[in-house]
This record gives structure tokens, sequence and C-alpha cells, in this order.
């Protein structure tokens, strides 16, 4: 039997309290693709990062060629011949392909000789694989697609025989794919090994021999990919976890009371990222959107909430056009007129980390009577009420004094929810609600949303958490690459029907 | 490389607030001590010197306040303007400009009862400060080009705006120096000669006026915008955190125009204790660096009012005890006392975490120990 290239035996990590990796093992053999799937959050790129240097193991053995290596920074991996390309470029955009290529390794002070033979190796590596790049070419002058290539003639110059890609197709166009596909193939028949880490489905059985599963940390199962399928892939991948009910009234339906048509919206890149998409919300109703990170759901929240701007299409609360391409509401409006947004990152948007917790918990709504009165904040007001709702909403530690970034991730959702609940919204726009949650605020998120169903707001809640969407939700649609790809209602949906759609393969 | 990882909600706001500043201006003040010995004279004795130079004799100490006058308008400025994450180094141009508009009022204006004429002076210089602070402001807001940059810009500008306009379109025509002719007597400011008469002190003369009291008040003013309204509050949520901001509907384009404003009202208000309180003329250069210097009271003030008094109050110690040093020592010029105020910045500003993860964890470790006794 060969001994496989790379050899993974009992990786261990952690972040703080969150196991991103349980117990791995994994075995590499050469010259083969190997591809690891599962969802977002599963740990694998947290593994590969291992592998990669970038973060080290809290305990396990990583063996390449049968040999036990230890490896501090991303230099031992590059010595030890592996390579990885990461999602994000990481490329110096006012450099040529040549020099960011050799950025590290230029082994000369003055350039001369050594650049010159670079530049023939890479010539010659680029005829091997059929790579077509000008290496005079500015990064900044180049498509997506061919800086993901600069990105693996890097790897391979610097002398790779394990090639690690993270979801290297999240940023191609389909074309750009089938190239990619294509340079991928011709590198194992080189007999150089690939690890392929992605959450389709279709690439891992166009492209892999070997496929391993990875979910909530752990690994799952490893099987050659002729003797599996794609929805024996997508059961391994979901899983058939308890789900956590939440006791639910059977519906009241309203009217409908929040109206979206033909929307579509672009991105800070100009990449558009919502396509087309069509839904009605009904008072009284949880509308859950599934679906992977990316695939347009935070675009799409942002739009619904006036963050973004709408690039196509209209909404309608109430009746009301509240924006389509010409003109839109902005949050505060949106607000006044019970549409209130708890936003998927709360670091980022949802809360200031350097205010303190009472300024948070007026966020938004500070302009307003009683928080204060012709512009002047009415302190005494705010306490009062920062007390009440931080006592209702259980948030600990109860002082409304202290900074926010010294609440835990838990007790600062809970200021947000009950910042936006405070106002009996008509309309609740809610994203990832439990992200990064501990079990016992979950539950209370959770009740507290079906209490605002229950009173007849019209809910939109969008999350990555499969148990939520379908603990939670009346209606479920999947969005995948910014189009909604399917809608049920939820009953007797199983969740492998859902992680088939999420995955885009039905 | 020490690597302290101290947990800021355990460390006391006294720790940060006060010890770690006044460490590191105990620091700053070594240093210069080393200076002032190298050049061969007795650091002990200047430190006496700059005590009685400005805290000695009554004439000593109200010029100490006039100083002091100035530094709270540009320490103010910059304050406002850091809440908002803006780098207004313009408070030089600012404040020149300001004077423009100081002038410009009170000498179109002076038919008007003074107190009225005071009070548009004061709203004049406010309102030509915002406006030169305003075109940096909207450059960053619509374009992204940095205020950093633009307001470095604006300080040239401004001075060569003003040169032209003292040689060649407001100058006292009946002189040849860049200045324009005094404002009548009536308007002055009254100045703490004044007061002092009537208090039974004599003194000769000093530049102290009634801009002093619109400073105290001006600390009120930006302590109460910052903290107590909402425009404040939008301000620093812009500040803090701009895609948040955004989230709740708080323009970061309105609000960068609103602060920078204020900031450049603020510096403008240099004018009154300049033009109005002190030389009663426009002349060439009277900001004389006090906007640059009030870049370093704020960030020793850490950029709250509370902390800006007694932060310009000390450069307006070393400003008035540093030229009564200048004038007994031969050996130490004028130029030492900017080398002074560069240190001060230095281990204020720039070398302000130098010190601060050990003190912070030293009393954190000292005030647990007590817990735990």
């Amino acid at each position: 039997m060969v001994s496989p290239i790379l050899e993974l035996t009992d990786i261990n990590k952690s972040f703080g309290h969150v196991q991103a990796n349980k117990n791995i093992n994994l075995k590499i053999n050469k010259g083969t693709i190997h591809g690891i799937i599962g969802e977002n959050g599963a740990g694998k790129s947290t593994l590969m990062s291992i592998v990669f240097g970038l973060y080290q193991a809290n305990s396990g053995s990583i063996k390449i060629n049968g040999k036990e290596i230890n490896l501090r920074s991303p230099r031992d991996s590059i010595i030890n011949g592996i390579g990885m390309v990461h999602q994000h470029f990481m490329l110096v955009e006012n450099f040529t392909v040549l020099e960011n290529i050799i950025l590290g390794f230029e082994g000369e002070t003055v350039f001369g000789e050594k650049l010159q033979k670079a530049k023939e190796d890479l010539e010659k590596l680029c005829q091997t694989y059929n790579f077509n790049i000008d290496l005079d070419a500015t990064i900044s002058d180049l498509s997506v697609g061919f800086r993901q290539r600069v990105e693996i003639l890097k790897s391979l110059y610097r002398g790779a025989e394990i090639l690690i890609l993270d979801e290297p197709t999240g940023v191609l166009t389909p074309q750009e794919v089938d190239e990619l596909f294509k340079i991928l193939r011709s590198l194992k028949d080189e007999g150089k090994t690939i690890v392929l880490i992605t959450h389709k489905l279709i690439e891992i059985m166009d492209l892999t021999s070997e496929v391993s599963v990875m979910r909530q940390g752990e690994m799952v199962g490893h099987t050659k990919t002729e003797d599996t399928s794609k929805e024996q892939l997508a059961e391994m991948m979901v899983g058939r976890s308890v789900l956590l009910r939440v006791d639910k009234k059977e519906i009241k339906k309203g009217e409908t009371i929040f109206k979206v048509n033909n929307l579509s919206v672009k991105d800070d890149l100009d990449v558009t990222r919502v396509k087309d998409v069509n839904l009605e919300i009904c008072s009284g109703e949880i509308l859950g959107i599934a679906g992977v990170t990316g695939n347009g759901q935070t675009e799409l929240l942002e739009a619904l909430s006036g963050i973004r701007k709408v690039e196509s299409g209209s909404i309608e609360l109430f009746g009301e056009k509240i924006s389509d391409q010409n003109n839109f509401l902005n949050p505060r409006m949106l607000k006044e007129k019970g549409l209130a947004h708890v936003p998927e990152d709360r670091q980022r948007m949802g809360l200031i980390s350097d205010f303190k917790a009472h300024e948070n918990l007026i966020f938004g709504y500070h302009d307003q009577e009683p928080y204060s009165k012709s512009a002047i904040l009415n302190n005494k007001e705010i306490t009062e009420y920062s007390n009440k709702v931080m006592q209702e909403y259980d948030v600990r530690p109860n002082s409304p004094n202290l900074i926010t970034s010294n609440f835990s991730g838990g007790n600062q959702q809970k200021i947000i929810l009950s910042r936006e609940l405070n106002e009996n919204p008509k309309v609740l726009l809610v994203g990832q609600p439990t992200r990064g949650v501990d079990i016992g605020a979950i539950e209370f998120i959770h009740q507290r949303l079906i209490d605002m169903r229950d009173k007849g707001a019209a809910i939109l809640l969008a999350s990555v958490e499969l148990d939520e969407i379908l603990s939670l939700s009346d209606r479920i649609i999947v969005m995948f690459d910014g189009k909604i790809v399917g809608e049920k209602e939820n009953k007797n949906v199983t969740d492998r029907e859902l992680g088939l759609l999420m995955a885009g393969v039905a | 490389m020490s690597n302290i990882v101290v947990d800021k909600s355990k460390v006391p706001w006294w720790v940060s607030n006060v010890i770690v500043p006044l460490v590191n201006l105990t620091l700053a003040l070594l240093v210069s001590g080393l200076f002032v010995f190298i050049a061969g004279e007795n650091p002990i004795e200047a430190v006496k010197l700059i005590i009685y130079g400005s805290f000695g004799y009554i004439q000593g100490f109200a010029y100490t306040l006039y100083y002091t006058t100035n530094f709270i308008f540009t320490g103010l400025a910059f304050a406002v303007a850091f809440h908002c994450r803006l780098f207004n180094i313009g408070g030089e141009g600012q404040a020149y400009i300001g004077g423009l508009g100081v002038f410009l009022v009170a000498i179109n204006l002076s038919f008007l009862p003074v107190p009225i004429v005071w009070l548009l002076a004061i709203f004049g210089a406010f309102l030509f400060g915002a406006a030169w602070a305003y075109i940096p402001a909207y450059l960053q807001s619509k374009r992204g080009s940095h205020v950093v940059i633009t307001t470095i810009m604006f300080n040239f500008i401004a001075s060569s705006l003003m040169i032209f306009l003292l040689v060649d379109v407001i100058r006292d025509t009946n002189q040849m120096a860049p200045h324009t002719v005094k404002l009548p007597e009536e308007i002055w400011l009254p100045s703490f000669e004044a007061f002092s008469g009537i208090l039974g002190i004599k003194i000769r003369y000093s530049p102290l006026n009634l801009t002093f009291l619109l400073a105290i008040a001006s600390l009120f003013f930006v302590w109460f915008l910052v903290w107590k309204t909402k425009w404040g509050y939008e301000m620093r949520a812009v500040g803090h955190n701009t895609q948040a901001a955004i989230y709740a509907g708080i323009s970061p384009h309105k609000n960068i125009i609103i602060a920078m404003c204020i900031s450049g009202g603020l510096a403008g208000l240099l004018g009154v204790n300049e033009i109005l309180g002190v030389s009663h003329k426009i002349q060439a250069g009277f900001p004389a660096g006090y906007g640059f210097t009030g870049i370093a009271v704020a960030l020793m003030g850490r950029n709250h009012p509370i902390g800006i008094l007694p932060a310009a109050f000390l450069f307006g110690i070393l400003y008035q005890g540093g030229s009564e040093v200048t004038f007994e020592m031969p050996n130490i010029t004028r130029y030492m006392f900017v080398a002074v105020q560069g240190l001060i910045i230095l281990f204020s500003g720039a070398l302000e975490n130098l010190f601060r993860p050990q003190i912070e964890s030293f009393f954190v470790r000292r005030l647990n120990r007590e817990v735990n006794a």
C-alpha cells in the first residue's frame, strides 16, 4: 500500500470556546484531486489553514510523505511543498504578475540574472499547464479568473506538490470555472496533488476522485467519489441532527404587507448578487431564507432595509412603494414606517462596540421621542428604558453604562434584538439571529421571534442554520446564486431536500 | 517584545485618564530637562523660572491665561472633529480666516450697540472658520479626498490669501506693514486691566480679556454637543463605525460636514481673542502656530473638554514660563520651547501606548489583589 502524501491525525483546534476542528483524521493520496465538502462553518477552511501553517493546531500531527513535520508558518509549509490559493487573493494590485510571483523569493538585491531566470522558469510552467498568462501584465488589469491563475502559478513556482484551493469557484464565471478545471486536471496528470475545499456538490462530482465530508468541526465520512452520489453527500453534509423545535401556534396568516417585485441588487464590486427576486410576506408569518452564505442573502436584506441601492425592481410596504432604482427611503424613514432590521453582522453593523450599552439601545431610534427632544438626548428616559429592556431581555450584566464590547456575543445580540423589537415593528428583517450565540440565548431569541409573529408581524428570516429555518419558518425559500431556486411550505420538508436546493443541485 | 494584554473593562478610569497622561508628561519634561542641562543651564532653575513666570506675579499669570484661551479654542476644534474620526489639522488656517470674519463684522457694523457687535463678531469668527473647514469636509465626504491632506493645503491657502488681502485689499494704507487699521476703541473687548482696576489691583498691561470666558463657555458647549445631543451622538457613531451608522440611517456625509464646520468654527474663535481682544487689527501670521499646538492639547486632553482645560493651561504655562526662561537664560532660545512642545506631543501622542499596557496591568493586578485579600 502506498503511503499518502499528506496525513492528518487527531487534529484539534479551538478558537475560544468554539471548537472548529475535532479529532480530524485525513489521508490524501498523491496525484489525486481530493474534495473536502461541508457547509459554511463546518471547519474546512480552518483545517486547511492549519495545513498551510496559518494556524497552529492545539493537538494532533501532520505527516508529509510519511514524515512528521511541524508547521509554524506558511513559510514552513511552502518549504514542505504545500501551496494554498485563498478565497481572497493575496496579490499586490499594482505589481506585475512576475513581481507578485517572486515577491519574498527575489533572491537578489538588484534585479538581474535571477529575475531573468525566474521569468524563463515561469514561462516554461505556463506552457506546461496552458496558463496563457502575460507575465508583465499588471494585476489590476487582470480579470478574477486570471488572478486566480497567478495564485496557482505562484504556488507552483515555489515548488508546491500539494495545492490547496479554498472555494476557488466562488468568484468565477461559468466559463472561468471550466478553464480552471482544465488546469486542475492537467496539474493532476503531471502528478500534483490537489485539495479542493468547496460546498458545491457539482464540483465534487465533476472533478474529484476522493471526497471527505465535514460537519460542525468533525470529519463525518471519506469515500471514493465514484461510490457516492450528490444526494448521499448532501445528506452527510447537512446531517440529521435533532432539531431545536420551538413551540409554535398554528399560523394566523393576515394580509400581505411586504412585497418584493423583480428585485436585482449589486454589491460594492458592482457584481449582481440578487437576481430578479420576487417575494411576499404576510402579517403573522415567518418566511425563512435558506442558503449557503454568499448567495445574495446579505445584499437582499441590505436592499430591503434601505442600506443598499436597488438596481432594478421595487419593494412595497403596505402597498406603498418604498424603493426602486430611482429613489429609496433611508433606514430611519423605514423604521418610522414600522420596518425593523436585525443585521447579519452585529459587530460591523448592528452595534458600535465602543459605545455604552444604553447608547446602543437607542441606536437608530435616538432622534425619536422620548429618547431625544429637540435634538437633546434625554438621559433620564434613556436610562429608564435601558434598565427596563435589559431586564426584560435578560441582558447580562445588567449595566447600561458598560461599554458594549465587554458583553458576550449572545448578550450583544440581545441588545440589538431588544432595540429592534421594542417598537413592535410591522415588518422585521432578521439575518443570522443566533450566529455565535450560546444555546440558552438561542432559545430565548427564537421564542421572541415567534412571539412577534403571533403578534402579527411579518418576519423575514435569513439564516445559514438549516435547523433554525426549519424550526421557525412557516414558509421557506432557498437562495442560490442570487436567485430563488425553491419555495416550500414548511410541512414535511426535509433538510435533505433543502440541502440539495442550497447546493444548486435540484 | 512585551505582549501585555489588559482587560480594558477592569482598568479604573483614573488610571487611563489621569495616571497615564501624567506619566507621559513627566517623561517629556524629564527629557526636556536633559536638553536644558546639555545646553549648559540648570534644569531646576529653569523649572523655577517657568513657575515664577507663569504664576509668580499677576501679569505673568494673566499672560498664562491668555495663552490658555487660545489653546482651548484650537484644542476643542481638533477634538470635535476627532470624535467623528476626522484629523482636522487645519486649525491654523481656520483660525486665520476666522480672524478675517471678526474684523470684517466688527469694522462694518461698529455703529451698532457694542454688545451686539461683539456677538455678531463672535458669530462672524465662527462662520468664517466653519466655511474654511467646509471645503475640505465637502471634499472628504463627497470625493474621498483625505481631510488631513486638504486641511494642510488649506492652511497654506489661507496664509497666502490673507497675505494677499493684507497687502493689497485691507491694508491700513497709511503705512507699509501688512496689517489693517485698528478697530474703533469702543468695541474692543474689555481686558483684564479694566477688571483688575475694579478689584483694586494695578497692572500695566495684559492681553487677557473677556474672550477667556468665551473659551470656558466653549468647553461647556463642546461637552454638551458631543455627549448630550443627538448631533454629537450621530457624529460619534459615524466616527466609530461608519457601516453601523449607515445601518441606523445616519448620514456619514452630513456628519462629516457638521463635525468639520463646528471644528473650524471653534478654531475661528481664536480670532476673537486676538483681534477683538488683543491687537484690534489683523496682523499677518497672527495664529502663530496655536492651531498646530491645539492638536497636542487635544491629544493630551484625550479629546474631552475636562482634559483639554488642564492641557491648555499646561501649554499656557509653557508658553509664558518659557518666554521668561529665554529672557533669563541666554543659552535657552525660543526654539528650545518648541522642542519641549514637540516632546510633549511625542510622549502623549505618538508614544501614548508606550507605557499604557504596563501601567494599566500594574493597577489591574494591584487592585485585584486588594479585592482578593
